[in-house]
């Protein structure tokens, strides 16, 4: 092993708090909180010591590479690093897993076993993290695996009513991904005689002709795709999102999903630039579709937390569209809505999940019209994740559609320009129909008179705790939203290097 | 030629320990009448540690030969498959020895008897690893094979067990025939019997549908063993009606001995004719995986899930063995890496995973899935245990030795150029999760309060920690069984 150790510490710090709840009976649910927060607290002060040890003048290049062999007899590397590209998303989860630990000191779901939850929830950190970190295909690929157990019992034991069925499909389908994935890795391994992906991202595909990178290109999309999710395979995610509790749902939307496009961009575009320039033009035709399906689905849920679920894929919809361009600003853009969809569906998660424990029930008609009149904090903070989503100009979720868009009207050399600029019109209806559908929603709960039954039995305003969980998100979007620099200028010379254009 | 063959001590002391333990066990327990089950595993045990000291001693020194008929053809090896295949063997043994103590006293069964059949077939298993003749392997296999049926057999009053007996007899037997007929075909082609020569016989008949016969037969012998479909119809039955530590023998030792033998024959003695059978295996792989999952899909017990699992993890191994005509020596090399890896990360999941069941059996009684309701609150470790094994043979994390075992068998069929057979296995490896993961959820629900006829045996108990600690060490170090493997590489 050579290199810094500071990535496999904070990797450490989640796994050992897993582990102490899990294994230990002895150690009481009393200080499972405890653990969670010491825990998720420790690794977004490690995080925030990363990005203040990064050397921003030199983001295209992995830094704090740690690198050994692991299992030399199939060549698999034990190589970690962080990039531009990886670093802003490793402290995108780093905070949403700290602040749902925050959530549950007060939130615990039925069946109340906080050492379990919070002991997967680590779990799943320690796999998020390892994801964004790892340098080696086989090494991503098993944290990639890592993710998908704890979430399943996340679903599993603290969902909904149709809690079974939604985990049961969203550990199916999401594993059918990763091993169709996994099968396009080992194709690129074969061809190229390494996982290495600092090595294979430096090759630019060179040794490996259009056919087998096309294959390859093709399985690690599909299974990538399960995960982000691009039309038609997202029917995982609303049953996932709607069943399971506010942490899992916030967790899925807000770090899981970005996996996957994380993965696209930190994967296909290097190891097999030829393969994704020849299947560009059909992954933004499919992104585009979710973006207007996903839209049009919204106009007619009555349930907002599905609502929001299946928002979610018309807003992966436009990184996807972003990454599909291959152009550098089409890819950062993608960045940054990643970010900024992760904030904000987070964001409305944990709204939708504090409504549904006041309502028992998250259909807009129970919740009802006057929440700005009744519950002010709530309403208003519900009009701003909503806007925010929709991509008001100023705030986080803008720059990355916009950009997106604008990337695509130009994609890349050799790419269809008019195909794109098509989609990109589609992508536009989408938007608008976006717009559409969270204002009604916004009509139809924030606003308008209080009704006369709510006054008699009124509903609880936002608590402290809860405001403490939320304030960061908050502000985190408008800071985005004000200087989208932050996350772009770390970004671009990390993209550029994915797509081989010199600076 | 000398008459009188020089024969290495040295080289055979690893069977011949566990077979002089064997016969001592037997002698031992005629003679006293006391504490019987706790002496005949205690010795057992010992047997095989000292069998375990040899192997690491052997494995230490250079590879040796003996009963060579010239200084190139030798009938017993102990080179480093032969080592890794026996450490295996004397390794499960170590588990299955002490799960057995509790199957003993329940179902009140002769301890002597069924501790001498285990280590005998295990000595069986251990010659098989090493053997390099063509006769050499099949009285290996014949001496795996009889002891288990007399073991399945071995529940009194079982009808059930009686029946199980004489299917995987009959079966056995007909499939013994096979070989032996094949076996006799290649000497009949190539005038040898030993491997090596048989290697270089065939290269001059390159297109002798005789030979080609000869290839079959002998495929569907050890297809019996490893239990590849279509000759898999006795492993439900027999799993079923074996006491359970027999099926968790039955499931890791005999299927070990299996693909040793297998490995043998195709890589060294049938290597030419790769063109004939790698195909037909890449077939029977496909088949066996699909079948065996999809069936245990439909299973209500614990003991047939784990039945029809193995069937399909059976075919995982075959597919290393799916390669094309044009396979040089370093393809046939990571054939058998792959295939020899996966056997080292299977057996530490699988032995998990039937310790595990031993324990729910004795303290639910009865063994269905539905049975391990709420065992996480009866026993928090074995149901830890049980969860780690099962995540294993899905091939998910925690789990990550069973994950690197797909790993490796995916990419020998990727770099052999059977990319469907990697997908085929890629949507198997999904069913697999379904089964799987419903038998983990059931057993981590807190249940109603459950039946507890006996209290968990501690012996099984133990076993189970046992699997369960190495699940976690390959898993960590997944590097250990892998170094293993590609040191037993043939070809």
């Amino acid at each position: 092993m050579s290199g810094s150790w500071a990535l496999p510490v904070i990797l450490a710090l989640p796994l050992a708090g897993a582990l102490l709840l899990l294994l230990l009976p002895e150690v009481g649910d009393a200080i499972a909180h405890v653990v969670g927060l010491v825990v998720t607290g420790s690794v977004v002060v490690g995080v925030l010591a990363l990005f203040g040890s990064f050397d921003i003048g030199r983001a295209g290049r992995p830094q704090l590479e740690l690198d050994g062999d692991w299992i030399p007899a199939i060549g698999v590397r034990f190589h970690l690093g962080v990039d531009g590209i990886s670093l802003p998303l490793v402290g995108l989860a780093a905070l949403l897993f700290l602040l749902c630990m925050v959530h549950l000191l007060r939130h615990m779901p039925e069946p109340v076993r906080p050492r379990a939850l919070i002991g997967l929830l680590l779990l799943l950190e320690t796999g998020v993290l390892a994801t964004f970190m790892a340098l080696d295909l086989i090494v991503f690929f098993i944290a990639f695996e890592v993710v998908l157990l704890p979430m399943y019992f996340v679903i599993a034991l603290w969902g909904g009513e149709r809690r079974q069925h939604a985990a049961t499909k969203f550990i199916l389908f999401t594993l059918l991904g990763s091993v169709v994935m996994l099968v396009g890795f080992l194709v690129v391994g074969t061809h190229a005689g390494t996982f290495d992906l600092v090595e294979l991202a430096g090759r630019r595909g060179a040794g490996m002709p259009r056919g087998v990178q096309d294959a390859a290109a093709a399985l690690m999309i599909l299974g990538l795709a399960v995960k982000t999710p691009v039309w038609p395979l997202h029917t995982w995610l609303p049953d996932a999102h709607t069943e399971a509790p506010t942490v899992g749902s916030v967790l899925l939307a807000g770090v899981l999903l970005k996996m996957g496009t994380y993965g696209l961009v930190r994967l296909v575009l290097p190891v097999v630039p030829q393969g994704a320039h020849d299947l560009a033009p059909a992954l933004a035709g499919f992104a585009v579709i979710g973006i207007v399906w996903g839209s049009l689905v919204c106009l007619v849920q009555r349930d907002m937390k599905r609502l929001i679920a299946y928002s979610s894929v018309g807003h992966m919809g436009f990184v996807v569209l972003g990454i599909a361009s291959l152009t550098t600003i089409g890819v950062q853009a993608a960045l940054l809505a990643n970010i900024a969809h992760g904030l904000i569906t987070g964001l409305l998660f944990f709204l939708v999940g504090a409504l549904k424990e006041r309502h028992h029930s998250s259909e807009i008609a129970v919740v009802g019209e006057g929440m700005l009149g009744q519950t002010p904090y709530l309403g208003s903070l519900l009009v701003f994740a909503g806007v925010a989503s929709l991509g008001l100009p100023g705030l986080a979720g803008f720059w990355g559609e916009a950009l997106a868009l604008f990337g695509a009207w130009r994609p890349a050399g050799g790419l269809p320009a008019v195909w794109f600029q098509l989609l990109v019109c589609l992508a536009c209806l989408g938007a608008i129909i976006t717009a559409a559908y969270f204002l009604d929603l916004l009509r139809r709960t924030a606003f308008g008179p209080v009704p006369s039954a709510r006054r008699l039995r009124p509903v609880g305003e936002a608590r402290v705790s809860e405001l403490v969980a939320w304030t960061p998100l908050v502000v985190a979007t408008v800071v985005i939203g004000l200087y989208p620099r932050i996350v772009l200028g770390l970004g671009e010379a990390a993209v550029r290097g994915v797509l081989g254009v010199s600076a | 030629m000398s008459l009188v063959q020089h024969v290495d001590g040295l080289a055979l002391a690893p069977p011949t320990a566990l077979a002089l333990t064997a016969a001592a066990v037997l002698v031992v327990d005629l003679l006293v009448r006391r504490r019987r089950v706790e002496l005949a595993v205690g010795i057992g045990l010992l047997g095989t540690a000292v069998a375990l000291v040899f192997v690491a001693v052997l494995a230490r020194g250079e590879p040796r030969a003996t009963f060579c008929l010239t200084a190139h053809a030798c009938s017993y090896e102990a080179d480093g498959f032969a080592l890794a295949l026996q450490g295996l063997v004397l390794l499960a043994l170590a588990v299955v020895l002490p799960l057995l103590t509790g199957a003993l006293r329940d179902h009140r069964l002769p301890p002597g008897e069924a501790v001498f059949l285990l280590l005998s077939s295990a000595t069986g298993a251990m010659v098989m690893a090493a053997g390099r003749d063509v006769i050499t392997l099949v009285v290996a296999l014949e001496l795996v094979s009889l002891p288990t049926f007399v073991l399945v057999g071995l529940r009194p009053g079982d009808p059930r067990s009686a029946e199980a007996a004489l299917k995987a007899f009959l079966i056995g037997v007909v499939s013994t025939a096979l070989t032996l007929y094949g076996a006799s075909l290649l000497y009949g082609v190539t005038g040898s019997l030993h491997l090596d020569l048989i290697a270089e016989g065939l290269s001059a008949h390159r297109h002798d549908p005789l030979a080609a016969a000869a290839v079959v037969l002998v495929v569907a012998g050890f297809g019996f063993k490893v239990a590849a479909v279509p000759f898999h119809f006795w492993v439900p039955d027999a799993y079923s009606g074996a006491p359970l530590p027999v099926a968790a023998y039955l499931a890791v030792v005999s299927k070990a001995a299996g693909f040793a033998g297998l490995l043998l024959l195709l890589l060294r003695g049938l290597a030419p004719y790769v063109g004939t059978w790698g195909p037909v295996l890449g077939v029977l792989a496909a088949l066996t995986m699909s079948l065996g999952n999809l069936l245990a899909l439909r299973q209500r017990t614990v003991i047939r899930l784990l039945a029809w699992s193995s069937v399909a993890q059976a075919g995982y191994m075959l597919v290393p063995l799916a390669l094309h005509a044009d396979a040089g020596r370093k393809q046939m090399q990571e054939a058998s890496t792959a295939t020899l890896g996966y056997l080292g990360f299977y057996a530490a999941m699988t032995l998990g995973a039937f310790a595990a069941a031993s324990v729910l059996a004795r303290s639910h009684g009865a063994l269905t899935i539905e049975a391990s309701r709420g065992l996480v609150r009866v026993a928090p470790w074995t149901a830890g245990v049980l969860v780690l094994s099962l995540a294993s043979l899905a091939g998910l994390p925690p789990g990550v030795g069973g994950l690197v075992a797909k790993v490796v068998v995916l990419r020998s069929a990727v770099d052999a150029g059977y990319t469907w057979l990697a997908v085929v296995m890629a949507v198997n490896t999904v069913i697999a999760l379904a089964y799987y993961l419903r038998w983990a959820v059931v057993a981590l629900s807190p249940g109603a309060a459950t039946e507890r006829p006996f209290p968990p045996a501690r012996a099984a108990v133990g076993a189970a920690l046992v699997a369960g600690a190495a699940t976690v060490v390959v898993s960590v170090v997944p590097q250990l069984v892998m170094r293993a493997a590609a040191g037993g590489a043939l070809g």
